[in-house]
């Protein structure tokens, strides 16, 4: 009698909870089978009215009953539990195509960014870097760069001056940081100098009355041309890529002898000539020499002693072929919308 | 410099060489070549044509139907507008699939339905002008009057019925072309009928054929042109001083018309560098080829005839000041017959980039190429007393230049003067008052050395940079002065163009001294890094015309850049081959030291600004001195005491400045007028600040400027804080500024480290925004970089992480309105007694449950202990001593 009794607790609940669909649901099977006043509870209590022999058998399996169902409600509640998490889940499911919330970085300068790559070619072989004045002396500038009285660059029509006397100036150039360089660090120097430079010219897609310059400079004992190629080789490699192609140049500046300009092979037409090259098939990018030895006499350092090389490249031009930028006028607009590409 | 590769072959044999392979040698060997040109590229397929017949277009009324013989078996025909030319000219024929220089193609077509081969062509097709090319080109037209149209069809000057013999005005009357035929080249012989008479007249109009009806006076047996009758153009539409080129040249059919006009030359265009002045000549320029290429030059001693005389008896020649002009030079020609230059004169200064003027003075230009010495011619007649002196101008001459103008004269300007006036500014132009001109008799050539920096600073003054004096201020040859007038006077025997009288004037007042440099192999070496032998220096030098000795290099009188062994490296290297030199990379002595903490402090201060969101912009460093009214600066701010720039590009960039703001307004209204919804744009650029010695302190100023959504006060002063973190900069404070002008008065502070401004941050003021034309909110803040980088902290040091947990108590205070969060701070601080970690703003309130003109403010307070966990009772010892210290310094109580 008894033993039907629990048989039929034992098949009502394990059916029952195996149809329970929420917790709740389960929570009260639970209640109504295993709780002080559950069924299970209740047969129990009828314990005592059985015999000696019985007692035994049927208290073995009331536990059995009672632990199938505890473990069938433990069962089926991590079921339920697994259940309700996917369906949480997937309630929070998202539209991962909404664009990410916005984190504003900044953007650096095209110009600065180029300069930066530039500045670390250098470090990386070993210069300093330098900065020097913008409003400069005349004697910085030309007399003491070897530049002649009658240089054309002199003319009032060139250069920007700040006194009648023609004796302070800006810059045209970099290269006043050589003397500067010679005259307050001595000798070896190994250094870059980036900056702002100022000419007479009205602006236009390529011209600007300001704009950027990067001088060099190494001074040594036992310094050659040879070495010059070699540095500036190395560095339009680092700059321009490891297949480029340099051709040096007889050229003239009034404080390096011998002078050259540099010239690489125009990636475009490999030297057929096109228009981006003008059709010469090779893209001027930096002037450089042997400092005169007047320009050292002139920082006090024996010219028989030292020697040393010189350089310069525009920064703006190097930036347009850089990032194919059209138009100079677009690096001094600052428009955001140019900004915000680089 | 303009080079033609005809003339140059003239000294050195290069025919053969290719442009392109002339172009890439030239440039390495050191003249670099911009451009070559082949003249003849854009000139093909244009011959010259015999007419051998005209006929008038059966449907046009000015149009000819001409036969020519272009040298083939057949004719061609070829239909024409043009009246100027008749049977038997020799004239440019652009045949079928022809090239004009003007990129015109030229195919066979018909006009009106006659066909048409091709064209003839007029100078301006070819490029060329009367005036200047071919002065023997030039078109005459009569008026013909079967051409005319009156301006008032009411009121016809001449009716449209005239006839033979009926009269015009005057002595003229109108005449029938019976026959026309040319005599010799632009003279023509006429039969006119005149109404029952014939008249025979001569004429140089070139556009009567017979039929045509003319103006003819009687009284002086002549053909009336345009001016005589006093017309206006469009009154004789037809009769232009225009039409086909009519060739006057020993040419004949079928010949190509580029050999003709000299347009079978290539021309390489060099980018002369100024130390090198012998290279603007031809001469020079061989001579670097012949180097360049191994082949000889070969120069040419000018030779003169001379007609007898002494120059020594027709004029002195005195120089004052030996230093500004060294050298004097000058030769006499008399019977000067001013004409055109013969056409290979012309052809080779027009390719050459020079216009033919006359045989005179385009003898002074072709030496001036041919030498690179500028020549002047006098009229010498104009000479007073026949006395040259060379001198400085006297205080208040003056003198009228070729081109017109009137200069004034100043005293360091160097003049060639008669004895009473400058007739010349040396070296830069002449003057009128000894201007060749058609009846000049006597002329006196003068080939002269002056003082560079002289003539630069001369023609500097008066601004006119003329050929001459671009090459005198380089510093020319004066061993050169001679050779260039005696080939002067060479060419005015060889044109016919006077007789040359015997004698040179040569002054010489300062002697020039022969420059010698020691040949030293193993210098020369040391500086390239090269292993070039003696014997190949000396090779190179020889083949320049150095002359070795020995150890002595002589230099040429040319070369006044060559004065050091290092020149003499560069001489080798140019010849040796840039690009043969090895490549190596020299031993750095000097410690690698990288960036210096200036240099990095800035690219951390560029990386904080980028992470806060902040566009890196340029701007230039020179400003309107009206942006500082822009920007609402008082009068008497000392920061409008900028730097100014005496011959600034315009006033827009004519002062250095004194602060960034405007520039970065600048920029900002840039942004706002493009409509970006938004910026925020950083710059670390310089001022500039007037220094006793001249210069300038330049120190680097950190702009911050933005507007748009989210842009307020707080977001400005979150990103100057974010720097000011990122530099532990310490003791910072922040102080209400309502004093600056150009900022918000009720939202601009001063940020302070302890005593230390660092700069401004605030709302830029509504009426500067306004300045701008902005409607709109901007910020902008103003950093000094030397004193964020002088208030850097420290590098940090690890402090122990907490080990015992913080106590925290949110606080709610009541006080005026008026008082500020700093100020409950500070007195939170004060109040607190070494347990308070943190007091973090989290609220103010105003509004119901709180007074008018009273605000609540909320914080958060962290408390702790280092070496205990706190009690309850500790930590509200703490708050209570808090609040104490509120309600005293702020009146703020518990609310």
């Amino acid at each position: 009698m008894m033993k039907e009794q629990l048989e039929a607790i034992r098949k009502g609940a394990l059916e029952a909870i195996a149809g329970t669909k929420a917790a709740a649901e389960l929570d009260a099977l639970r209640v109504k089978y295993l709780g002080k006043k559950g069924e299970l509870t209740a047969v129990l209590k009828l314990m005592g009215s059985l015999s000696a022999e019985e007692r035994p058998v049927m208290g073995q399996m009331a536990n059995e009953v009672r632990a199938a169902v505890e473990k069938a409600v433990e069962a089926q509640s991590a079921i339920l539990e697994k259940a309700a998490l996917e369906a949480k889940l997937k309630a929070e499911t998202l539209d991962i195509t909404i664009p990410g919330k916005e984190v504003a970085l900044g953007h650096k300068h095209p110009m600065y960014t180029v300069l930066d790559e530039i500045k670390q070619v250098f470090l990386d072989m070993g210069f300093e870097i330098m900065d020097g004045p913008e409003i400069e002396l005349e004697s910085y500038n030309f007399t003491k760069l070897n530049a002649p009285e009658s240089h054309p660059s002199r003319d009032w029509t060139d250069t920007f001056y700040l006194t009648e006397d023609s004796k302070i100036l800006l810059r045209t150039q970099t290269s006043p940081m050589q003397i500067r360089a010679m005259e307050e660090h001595g000798v070896p120097i190994r250094m870059i100098s980036p900056g702002r430079v100022y000419r007479k010219d009205e602006v236009d897609a390529t011209h600007s009355p300001m704009f950027h310059q990067i001088e060099g400079l190494v001074v040594d004992k036992g310094v050659t041309m040879a070495d010059l190629k070699g540095t500036l080789n190395a560095v339009i490699k680092a700059i321009y890529g490891a297949d480029s192609v340099t051709r040096f140049r007889p050229h003239h500046f009034p404080f390096t002898e011998p002078s050259c300009e540099v010239d690489i092979q125009c990636h475009k037409c490999g030297g057929k000539g096109c228009p981006t090259c003008k059709g010469e098939g090779w893209i001027e990018v930096l002037g450089a020499g042997m400092v005169h030895p007047k320009v050292l006499r002139n920082c006090g350092i024996d010219p028989d002693e030292y020697s040393g090389f010189a350089f310069g490249m525009g920064l703006e031009r190097f930036a347009m072929g850089h990032f194919k930028i059209s138009d100079l006028r677009l690096i001094f607009e600052n428009d955001e919308r140019f900004l915000q590409q680089f | 410099m303009i080079l033609s590769r005809k003339w140059l072959n003239e000294f050195v044999d290069v025919s053969d060489i290719s442009d392109r392979e002339f172009d890439e040698a030239m440039t390495l060997s050191g003249s670099k070549v911009e451009t070559v040109t082949a003249l003849d590229e854009s000139l093909k397929n244009v011959v010259v044509g015999k007419i051998l017949s005209m006929e008038k277009h059966p449907d046009s009324d000015h149009m000819w139907i001409c036969q020519i013989d272009v040298g083939q078996a057949e004719p061609t025909q070829i239909v024409t507008g043009a009246w100027n030319i008749h049977v038997g000219d020799l004239v440019p024929v652009a045949q079928h699939k022809s090239l004009l220089p003007n990129g015109t193609k030229i195919e066979k077509g018909k006009l009106r339905g006659v066909v048409s081969n091709g064209m003839l062509c007029s100078l301006k097709e070819l490029n060329l002008t009367a005036e200047h090319d071919y002065p023997y080109a030039v078109i005459t037209p009569a008026a013909l009057l079967n051409d005319y149209k009156p301006l008032d069809p009411e009121k016809p000057s001449i009716p449209a019925d005239i006839k033979a013999g009926d009269k015009v005005f005057g002595p003229v009357v109108c005449g029938k072309v019976l026959e026309c035929e040319t005599q010799s080249y632009g003279l023509y012989h006429t039969t006119l009928d005149i109404g029952g008479a014939t008249a025979s007249p001569d004429t140089a109009c070139s556009n009567l054929h017979a039929g045509d009806l003319v103006a003819y006076n009687t009284k002086t047996d002549s053909i009336c042109t345009l001016e005589d009758l006093h017309a206006e153009q469009r009154e004789f539409p037809h009769c232009i001083a225009d039409g086909i080129f009519v060739l006057n040249e020993d040419v004949k059919p079928g010949d190509d018309i580029a050999v003709v006009i000299g347009a079978d030359d290539h021309v390489v265009e060099f980018e002369i560098t100024p130390n090198r002045p012998d290279c603007l000549s031809v001469i020079g320029l061989a001579r670097e080829a012949s180097a360049t290429f191994g082949r000889p030059l070969k120069l040419h001693t000018p030779e003169v005839k001379g007609c007898g005389g002494s120059i020594a008896e027709l004029v002195d020649i005195d120089i004052e000041d030996g230093d500004l002009c060294p050298r004097y030079t000058a030769r006499m020609v008399k019977n000067v017959k001013i004409q055109p230059s013969p056409a290979w004169m012309r052809e080779r200064l027009r390719n050459s980039g020079v216009r033919p003027i006359n045989n005179i003075v385009d003898i002074t230009n072709y030496v001036m190429l041919e030498y690179g010495q500028p020549m002047h011619a006098f009229d010498f007649s104009c000479v007073e007393g026949g006395h040259i002196i060379v001198r400085t101008a006297r205080e208040g001459e003056t003198i009228q230049t070729l081109d017109g103008n009137q200069r004034k004269l100043t005293p360091s300007m160097l003049c060639i003067c008669d004895e009473n006036k400058p007739v010349c500014v040396a070296g830069v132009m002449g003057g009128a008052n000894s201007e060749i001109v058609g009846d000049t008799a006597m002329v006196l050539f003068e080939s002269a050395n002056f003082n560079g920096t002289s003539i630069h600073r001369t023609a500097a003054a008066l601004n006119m940079r003329t050929d001459a004096s671009s090459r005198y201020e380089k510093g020319l040859d004066s061993m050169n002065t001679l050779k260039a007038v005696e080939r002067a006077c060479e060419l005015v025997e060889l044109l016919g163009a006077g007789e040359v009288v015997d004698g040179v004037m040569d002054v010489i007042a300062k002697d020039s001294n022969p420059v010698t440099v020691k040949l030293e192999p193993e210098k020369v070496n040391g500086l390239l890094g090269t292993d070039v032998s003696r014997e190949e220096m000396v090779r190179i030098l020889e083949a320049l015309d150095f002359k070795v000795e020995g150890d002595t290099i002589h230099v040429p009188s040319w070369r006044s850049d060559v004065e050091h062994y290092s020149d003499i490296a560069e001489e080798v290297a140019r010849f040796y081959g840039y690009n043969n030199i090895p490549d190596t990379l020299s031993n750095g002595l000097t410690a690698r030291r990288g960036l210096t903490d200036i240099q990095q402090t800035e690219n951390l201060l560029g990386s904080v600004c980028r992470a806060a969101g902040y566009d890196e912009i340029i701007t230039y460093s020179f400003i309107s001195p009206t942006y500082y009214d822009k920007i609402d600066l008082p009068k008497d701010s000392p920061l409008r005491d900028s730097l100014k720039i005496l011959n600034p590009l315009g006033e827009d960039t004519s002062i250095m400045r004194t602060t960034t703001l405007p520039s970065m307004l600048e920029i900002l209204t840039r942004n706002y007028n493009f409509r970006n919804k938004s910026a925020k744009l950083y710059e670390l650029g310089r001022v500039y600040f007037k220094r006793a010695d001249g210069l300038a302190d330049e120190p680097k100023v950190l702009t911050l400027g933005a507007y748009g959504d989210g842009m307020d006060f707080f977001a400005l002063k979150g990103a100057v804080e974010a720097v000011l973190k990122q530099l532990r900069i310490e003791n910072v404070r922040f102080l209400a500024d309502s004093e600056n002008p150009s900022y918000h008065p009720g939202r601009c502070a001063k940020v302070f480290s302890g005593d230390r401004l660092l700069g401004v941050l605030g709302q830029v003021h509504p009426h500067v925004a306004g300045n701008y034309g902005v409607d709109a909110e901007l910020y902008a803040a103003e950093l000094r970089f030397d004193a964020l980088y002088e208030n850097k902290g420290s590098k940090p040091l690890y402090q122990p992480l907490p080990k015992f947990p913080a106590v925290t108590r949110d606080i709610a205070v009541v006080c005026d309105a008026a008082v500020t969060v700093g100020e409950l701070e500070d007195a939170i601080r004060k109040g607190a007694k070494g347990l308070l970690k943190d007091a973090a703003l989290f609220d103010i309130y105003t509004g119901t449950g709180i007074a008018p003109g009273k605000k609540s403010v909320a914080f958060n307070l962290t408390l702790r202990s280092d070496d205990r966990s706190l009690t309850a009772e500790e930590a509200d010892a703490d708050v209570k001593s808090i609040l104490t210290a509120l309600e005293q310094e702020c009146g703020a109580v518990l609310r």
